[in-house]
């Protein structure tokens, strides 16, 4: 397979487990980066980081700087093509009858299971991104600094309407301080 | 609401705001949703405030980022297939450039020592915002003590193997399906909203 079509593959997967925010096709993309070793852990994360204080949805954003990583202003493209295309077919194919679908009782049911299950996969990766970061599990099973940042982060983030850019601001300039002194 | 007639300027003004609402919004697709609310219904007056709430909860029911359903969708219902393109393109445009812009200014800044330091300081932070949407997900999916079996089996499986994603996924519909089924045979029906927002 050349390089397009691989990131086209791997980004077009992700689609499909697009549910509620960006956030559940984290666990699959960790796996499709590591496989072609396209990028590691770390700058996945970083990739992340910066797509969460850009304007627009997570997982577009993700794919475009991702796949900028890995090829470049094409890679990018073929990366947001493949994981936003799915969506305007399907509703280029079925927009008429998406309406009635939605209200059918089993359709209805489905999501009473499948909501459930995204959050599993979301809390898994939160809990993959913490090992692979070295937070938790790492040379000292815990890095107190990442962690107490992580802890302080989540609490302020459940508890207040602050938005996220101010924490990844604040954070970064931790970071720069932390390493001065 | 009189139908408009579908002409190329009325194409190009679906892109363009589209293209305009889409860099407004930050802190993911969901931010987009109130941005996109105030443009087609009070703003452009395309949709009523009805359609929109209906549109609003069939795009949560599809796979791919909310935002880029929304607009596809409303472009759709607007000016049909044409429509459809225009408003998807206008979505994904401008925020696709902003981010090969910041990808290569992270490609060319990231060995510094400084944005080390400070990714360094980011990266926790990305964990609890992860965690955080698992979070605020819960408290309005988690219906019963079922659905919280449910969420911990997902991640005892991906524990054990991470590439049984689409299992997880696709046994959690199923699941779905079944309980509610079997729980409406049995004359206890599964009340599909949380006990707490019932009125």
């Amino acid at each position: 397979m050349s390089m397009f079509e691989s990131v086209f593959v791997a980004f077009s997967k992700l689609w499909i487990v697009i549910f509620g925010g960006g956030y559940a096709m984290l666990p699959l993309l960790q796996t499709e980066m590591k496989t072609h070793g396209w990028l590691s852990t770390s700058q996945l994360t970083d990739s992340i980081a910066v797509s969460a204080m850009a304007p627009g949805p997570i997982a577009t954003n993700t794919a475009a700087i991702v796949g900028f990583k890995i090829d470049g202003i094409w890679g990018a493209l073929i990366a947001s093509i493949a994981l936003t295309l799915p969506s305007l077919l399907v509703i280029l194919l079925v927009g008429k009858v998406l309406g009635k679908l939605q209200e059918h009782r089993n359709f209805k049911a489905a999501f009473y299971g499948l909501r459930p299950a995204i959050i599993g996969v979301i809390i898994f990766a939160a809990i993959n991104f913490a090992v692979s970061n070295h937070i938790i599990g790492g040379r000292n099973i815990l890095d107190i600094k990442s962690a107490i940042l992580m802890i302080v982060a989540f609490v302020i983030l459940i508890r207040t309407k602050l938005h996220p850019v101010y924490l990844i601001i604040a954070a970064a300039l931790i970071g720069i301080l932390l390493s001065v002194i | 609401m009189e139908k408009k007639r579908i002409n190329f300027k009325f194409i190009l003004e679906i892109f363009f705001s589209f293209f305009k609402i889409s860099p407004l919004s930050f802190g993911g697709g969901f931010a987009m949703i109130p941005i996109m609310e105030e443009e087609v219904v009070h703003k452009k007056k395309w949709v009523k405030k009805e359609q929109i709430v209906d549109i609003f909860a069939i795009i949560q029911s599809l796979p791919g980022a909310i935002a880029v359903n929304a607009a596809s969708l409303v472009g759709y219902q607007v000016a049909g297939i044409v429509g459809a393109i225009a408003a998807f393109l206008g979505v994904i445009l401008p925020t696709f450039a902003i981010m090969v812009i910041f990808g290569a200014m992270l490609i060319t800044y990231q060995h510094n020592f400084y944005v080390q330091a400070a990714l360094q300081g980011i990266r926790p932070v990305v964990v609890a915002m992860i965690a955080s949407a698992a979070f605020k997900m819960s408290k309005v999916s988690l219906i019963d003590k079922t659905c919280l079996a449910i969420t911990a089996l997902s991640i005892v499986t991906l524990l054990y193997h991470k590439s049984l994603i689409f299992v997880v996924i696709v046994s959690g519909a199923i699941l779905g399906i079944v309980l509610v089924n079997i729980r409406i045979k049995l004359n206890r029906p599964v009340s599909l909203v949380k006990a707490s927002e019932r009125k």
